[in-house]
């Protein structure tokens, strides 16, 4: 019990350290090592790690930091999340990160490319245009040029020749951590008393800067430490949050939610990490391609993407069913279009089916959460007392 | 009346404003007896549009963001915005969006007071603005089994287009667009036909680049932000390519060359500047809820735009582009990935850079929009950068496209009258 909780306060701190000390740390030992930071949604990190490179997942400040520098860059009715990053760029937080990459999810995000140019920060800046569309000929063919072009920066830096077998080995320890931290979000749904919320968040964030390596083995003393009975279940209800992929809520959030009648048992937290689903090839001649296929047709579903033939809204709802969740909280940032706009889609799928839902808005730094704390409070006893009127399915 | 403008009793109306005006009148009757001739309709965006390839399919085309920004000029955009935060949208999202959905849950009249017919067909050509794409999938929610074609552009994030790119959306344009075009329509692609609606194309553009170039004249003779977004509306409304945009611009070009020859300033709505005592570079959109009044504190005092930003939203030709008959689609696919908001930073401010200097710029000014983050993210370091580098005078300001909500009168007038307090007393140190 001891060693869990020694774990999961680490990834407390690491998942927080806006110094990523231990990126920094690991990319010392060798020669020819290099960091690569990302911004959230998704990017194949498998790529980086091939190429004897770390990713650093820059996901803002939360509420760590005061922002001074970074409201001079941005006007009041922009989020949150850009100003931490230029802030923690201004003060020198990213020293000792190579390159930069900015995927396709939002005007802001992508711009926030433009400035880092502009500032010259990294020896690389690239924004990392995720396509929309998923025919293997086109999307596919594109996206492909989009990988190499992240390999060729790097390599470019610590001449890295990416082998197939590096690939291969690479995209297995990912397939791994991801099947790592689903048996966590899968034991949770069926025993949310086990481990917090808080806690897992911590755990999977701090997968964004430490080594997959180490990473994988803290999330399997936790698979191992959760199989056994531990707490005490209460009466709460099991609720999905949708809306958090990009500017992360704080985690006095997540602990209001849960201290006010939720188990949040899915989520979009660093959505990232868990994009795509079930494992990708990693026994074969063409690992690029087995990536590219990854992408196509093993993403989740996510604000950043218009998939047609594949409507988000229909996918929540399957979510939230597969999950068993009593209701849905769309937690979503202030001035975030991508997570707002889809919200009366999500709203009216919810309403076909009769699922419960409430939103809310808030900022990386929002630290008043009484209001929210009475609006979910209601929100579960509306659902324990008249819960049996919601057919879910 | 303004010291600086020269009274009139009557603005008298150019041949442009009139051609303008029965060109907009015409495509409004044809989308109003749209479902009695049968023509089938497509809405698109106007950064990226496809027009020369909807007229080659014989579509008709709606521009949600040009329905919202007439909303917006005839006030009916408040109660439009109104209705779609009703529906569940945020107060924080673009409005531009709003005001298109609020205008649809309204029964989506237009701005002739006659039904804009649904959607028989969504191209989603998301050029340089990512809302654009949760635009359309709101629009999927109103209209759920429209026929979508969805055509990804690039972002021009190295300041240059690959031949990834462009291939990329030329088996974009191959296999996605054209097909559900011929299927809505019924028609046959027919390249020749797009190539003749291209040349067409080339010589608006050309046309437009020569308009665009008379601040270089002092006084200038137009007004590149203000007067300039009616100069682009024809080619923003789906007239690119056609005969009649030709002939409308050969006849503006004519009618601002005899006011250069003249040395006459441009035309307000209360008569011409007589004297011009700034000239200014604009970055960004205007606010549309308070038009008139947000001009007028310009000309009011003199202040000329000689080059705006806001008027390459729909393609920017004066780097060189011209769409290329001989190469239909590449060069459809080039000009999507040339407008202004699909070009990286570094590249916007160096065609900033470029206006400053070649139109003799006095000052730089952004009018920050709270709706587009595609314009405004990132403006702050853009200015401070021109500054530094150009040793300018910048100044900003912050309004909405459409929500009038967000005009300040006040706010923004006391700012613009610090500007050109600044601007004066520049003048007089450099004097």
């Amino acid at each position: 019990m001891k060693r869990i909780k020694n774990l999961i306060e680490k990834c407390k701190e690491l998942a927080f350290d806006l110094n990523f000390k231990r990126a920094k740390e690991w990319k010392a030992k060798e020669n020819n090592r290099i960091l690569v930071g990302h911004m959230p949604v998704y990017f194949p990190r498998e790529i980086v790690h091939a190429a004897n490179g770390m990713t650093v997942g820059i996901y803002g400040v939360g509420d760590r930091k005061q922002i001074i520098k970074g409201d001079a860059y941005y006007q009041s009715y922009i989020c949150r999340i850009p100003r931490g990053i230029i802030e923690l760029a201004l003060d020198k937080h990213f020293d000792g990160i190579d390159g930069f990459i900015f995927p396709a999810i939002c005007d802001v995000i992508r711009n926030l490319s433009g400035m880092f140019q502009i500032l010259e920060k990294g020896k690389f800046v690239s924004y990392f245009d995720l396509p929309q569309n998923f025919q293997p000929e086109i999307g596919g063919t594109f996206y492909k040029s989009e990988i190499e072009h992240v390999l060729e920066a790097i390599k470019k830096i610590n001449k890295a020749e990416v082998t197939t077998e590096a690939l291969n080995n690479s995209i297995e320890l990912y397939n791994i951590n991801r099947r790592l931290i689903k048996n966590i979000y899968d034991k949770r749904e069926k025993f949310p008393w086990r481990l917090t919320a808080e806690e897992v968040y911590y755990l999977v964030r701090a997968g964004l800067v430490i080594p997959v390596e180490e990473h994988n083995e803290i999330l399997e003393a936790v698979s191992d430490f959760i199989r056994e009975e531990i707490g005490e279940p209460m009466d709460k209800i099991k609720i999905l949050v949708s809306g958090s992929f990009c500017e992360q809520p704080p985690v006095g959030l997540i602990k209001t939610i849960e201290n006010a009648g939720c188990y949040i048992v899915e989520d979009d937290f660093m959505l990232g990490s868990r994009w795509i689903q079930g494992d990708i090839d990693a026994d074969t001649d063409d690992p690029l391609n087995a990536l590219v296929e990854a992408y196509l047709t093993q993403s989740t579903f996510s604000s950043s993407v218009y998939d047609i033939d594949n409507p988000k809204e229909a996918r929540l709802i399957e979510l939230a069913k597969q999950r068993n969740v009593d209701g849905i909280i769309f937690a979503s940032p202030s001035f975030c279009d991508p997570a707002l706009l889809d919200i009366p889609i999500y709203e009216k799928a919810c309403d076909d089916i009769n699922l419960r839902y409430i939103s809310i808005q808030y900022a990386e730094n929002t630290g008043q959460f009484k209001n929210i704390k009475e609006q979910v409070g209601a929100f579960s006893d509306s659902i324990k007392l008249w819960g049996e009127e919601v057919t879910a399915d | 009346m303004s010291s600086a403008t020269k009274q009139r009793a009557e603005v008298n109306k150019e041949r442009s404003m009139i051609l303008q005006k029965e060109m907009a009148g015409k495509l409004f009757k044809d989308l109003s007896t749209a479902k009695e001739t049968g023509k089938k309709v497509v809405y698109t965006f106007v950064p990226g549009n496809l027009s020369e390839l909807i007229h080659a399919f014989d579509l008709i085309p709606v521009y949600p963001e040009i329905n919202a920004l007439q909303s917006g000029m005839r006030k009916k955009s408040g109660d439009y915005i109104r209705e779609a935060e009703k529906y569940g949208h945020s107060e924080d999202v673009c409005t531009y969006v709003k005001c298109d959905i609020g205008m649809m849950l309204k029964g989506n009249i237009g701005p002739t007071g006659e039904k804009i017919p649904d959607p028989d067909l969504l191209l989603l050509s998301y050029t340089g603005c990512f809302t654009f794409l949760k635009w359309f999938e709101s629009l999927e929610d109103l209209y759920p089994n429209v026929e979508i074609a969805m055509l990804h552009t690039p972002y021009q994030k190295d300041g240059e287009i690959t031949g990834e790119m462009t291939q990329y959306m030329v088996k974009q344009l191959k296999e996605e667009v054209i097909p559900k075009m011929e299927k809505v329509s019924g028609i046959k692609y027919d390249e020749d036909k797009l190539k003749g609606i291209l040349e067409n194309s080339v010589k608006t553009e050309n046309l437009i680049v020569d308009i665009f170039d008379t601040p270089k004249n002092v006084p200038s003779p137009i007004d590149a932000y203000f007067a300039g977004v009616y100069y682009i509306g024809p080619i923003n409304i789906g007239f690119r390519g056609t005969p009649e945009a030709v002939n409308y611009y050969q006849e503006l070009y004519k009618e601002i060359l005899e006011r250069a020859e003249k040395g006459l300033g441009p035309v307000t709505p209360e008569g011409e500047i007589e004297e011009e005592r700034f000239r200014l570079v604009v970055e960004g959109p205007p606010n549309w809820t308070s038009f008139r009044e947000f001009w007028k504190l310009f000309y009011d005092l003199g202040a000329v735009i000689v080059a705006s930003t806001y008027t390459k939203v729909g393609g920017v030709y004066d780097m060189g582009f011209r769409h290329d008959p001989n190469r239909p689609l590449e060069s459809l696919a080039e000009y999507c990935m040339n407008c202004y908001t699909n070009l990286n930073l570094p590249q916007r401010i160096d065609l900033l850079e470029k206006c400053i200097t070649e139109y003799h710029a006095d000052g730089f000014l952004v009018n920050s929009i709270k709706s587009c983050n595609s314009f405004s993210a990132g403006q702050l370091l853009m200015m401070r950068t021109l500054e530094e580098k150009l040793e300018i005078p910048v100044g900003f300001i912050e309004s909405d496209l459409v929500d009038p909500r967000y005009f300040s009168y006040a706010n923004i007038k006391n700012r613009l009258e610090s500007f050109f307090q600044m601007l004066e007393q520049r003048k007089l140190i450099i004097e």
